[in-house]
């Protein structure tokens, strides 16, 4: 799909001016290749991901760009339809301002700056088709910790100069069917309970699901911890096993980290279960400080509320 | 080695729900060489069942993680296809891993550890090397970073804790020793292993068709090599410890 050097030179393009704190190139991430030590990255928000792309008509999990607060300017060298969506980063297209969720064109030699965060975290900018790069493993997912996937194949950000090409020359534009939420002071989330839960004591588990937890500032692509009452497991140590997304895994000191894209793919701390993959795109819109409610869920109810998401994009 | 025989009869298997779409298989509940082949044969039945609708499979020492299409399986399905999957299982032959050897300098510039294990242990480097280099380690799982193997299970004489304050930065091909377990830095990375040298061999390289060169269930022998034979095949020799 990898366009040749020289028309990449010359085609449609968005030109990085300025980079703000983290500006990566993901999709829905890199898998099956877990068992080699090679992590599954992606859209940490793939629901907003997911209708930025919808916006402009591409498959959900094209490539784009994951704006993490802010402070990224792009210039595009010809005309582009293009889509945002996700966390309201208060963008703007040549200083007017614009939707947190819809699609525009830029015309060329206009500039989409994303300033801060007003609600949410990370703003996700789709193309026309997605990115146009040479994706790893199959996937463009940028992993800085592994070096790879990004325009570069080296997990690099985006970097000034850089230059996004379209994976196809234009897109049919849509309009959003409504305003999706970002959480502020507060957020409830999906936790699909198994794993070690039967190892921690009654008053762990009680506190696990009826404290308001706060989301930390150690919060990253690769986990969230939170703040609470500590919980405390029956469990010593235990031998490392496969984690799936979104586990809860409780360290001794007992205060719970949430396990995203980005962790390590095995590990062996008890876990409470994991985060259902609804709840995952809305912790990666959660600033520190939020006030977390887990909430117990079946497989079956997370499932149910996943396969949901998906019809709408059908 | 190991001090248990290994299991003739097949392991009775629990099948845990850790997600939405995740099964955790538990074959056994203790590290030991001989369930590798078991793990392995598990591998290959569940690759085989579960066929597209796998996204990804973690064997780790003990279990697996069963990653699965849930668009197209549900759990309830997914767990009847992990029992028929392993139904009558026999474990893979203990010649399934592939075998690697893999050439180390040894050397304090390189591996600061070697000198201080060899100290407490009142024996010379050469003796932590001969150790070292003295038996197969089997691969129990790779994680960590790409292509990053735990391996063991090493001499008991040789088991040694991680360090209190780990590195921030481990050069690439730096060779540790944790506990009774052994592995290989994979790329540059933080890490608390105790290093006893440097290989030139690359683990995890894009360019070639096993893009990792160790896979879960491998035996790997380490074998000393000379500093001249180490730069021969491309070894960097900047000491571990300089910036």
């Amino acid at each position: 799909m990898a366009t040749p050097e020289i028309s990449r030179a010359t085609s449609a393009a968005l030109v990085v001016e300025a980079t703000g704190p983290l500006a990566l190139v993901e999709d829905a991430g890199r898998f099956g290749a877990r068992h080699l030590g090679v992590t599954q990255g992606g859209a940490l928000d793939w629901i907003s991901l997911g209708w930025a792309n919808w916006l402009l008509r591409n498959a959900p999990d094209a490539a784009g760009i994951e704006i993490a607060m802010g402070g990224l300017k792009l210039q595009a060298t010809s005309r582009m339809p293009v889509a945002i969506a996700g966390a309201d980063l208060g963008a703007t297209r040549d200083g007017e301002a614009l939707p947190a969720n819809g699609s525009f064109v830029l015309e060329p030699g206009q500039v989409l700056a994303f300033d801060q965060p007003r609600a949410g975290l990370r703003a996700y900018l789709a193309l026309p088709g997605g990115i146009d790069a040479e994706p790893f493993m199959g996937s463009l997912s940028t992993v800085a910790r592994e070096q790879l996937g990004g325009l570069d194949g080296r997990g690099s950000a985006l970097r000034v100069g850089d230059r996004l090409i379209a994976a196809s020359a234009t897109a049919d534009t849509r309009e959003m069917p409504f305003a999706p939420a970002m959480p502020q002071e507060e957020a409830t989330l999906e936790l699909v309970t198994g794993a070690q839960i039967a190892h921690f004591d009654g008053a762990s588990l009680f506190a696990a699901f009826n404290q308001a937890w706060q989301v930390d500032s150690r919060a990253d692509r690769m986990g969230v911890r939170l703040t609470g009452t500590a919980l405390r497991c029956r469990l010593g140590g235990m031998i490392s096993e496969g984690i799936p997304l979104g586990a809860v895994q409780v360290p001794p000191d007992g205060q719970p980290i949430i396990l995203l894209n980005d962790r390590q793919t095995i590990g062996g701390y008890p876990r409470l279960g994991a985060l259902s993959p609804m709840a995952c795109a809305r912790l990666g819109q959660c600033a520190p400080g939020t006030a977390i409610r887990l909430s117990p869920v079946s497989p079956q109810q997370a499932r149910r509320a996943y396969l949901r998401q998906l019809a709408l994009w059908r | 080695m190991s001090q248990s025989p290994s299991p003739v009869v097949s392991p009775s298997f629990g099948i845990e729900t850790v997600g939405m779409d995740a099964l955790i298989v538990r074959l056994f509940d203790a590290i030991d060489e001989a369930h590798m082949p078991w793990i392995l044969a598990a591998d290959n039945a569940l690759r085989d069942r579960f066929g597209e609708v796998l996204i990804d499979l973690v064997p780790s020492y003990t279990t697996l993680l069963v990653h699965y299409d849930v668009a197209r399986l549900s759990q309830r399905e997914a767990r009847q296809w992990v029992g028929e999957a392993l139904r009558g299982l026999e474990p893979a032959s203990t010649e399934a891993g592939r075998e690697h050897r893999i050439p180390v300098w040894y050397d304090d510039s390189v591996g600061p550890e070697l000198t201080r294990v060899a100290e407490r242990l009142g024996v010379d480097t050469d003796e932590i090397v001969r150790r070292h280099t003295g038996r197969d380690y089997c691969a129990f799982a790779l994680g960590f970073s790409p292509g990053y193997a735990f391996m063991g299970m090493i001499e008991e004489s040789l088991a040694t804790p991680r360090l209190k304050t780990p590195r921030q930065k481990v050069a690439a091909g730096s060779v540790g020793i944790a506990e009774r377990q052994t592995a290989i830095y994979s790329m540059r990375s933080p890490g608390g292993w105790n290093i006893l040298g440097r290989t030139a061999v690359e683990l995890f390289d894009r360019e070639r068709d096993e893009i990792s060169l160790f896979r879960p269930g491998d035996r790997v022998r380490f074998e000393p090599i000379s500093r001249e034979a180490f730069i021969e095949q491309g070894g960097d020799t900047t000491p571990l410890e300089e910036r």
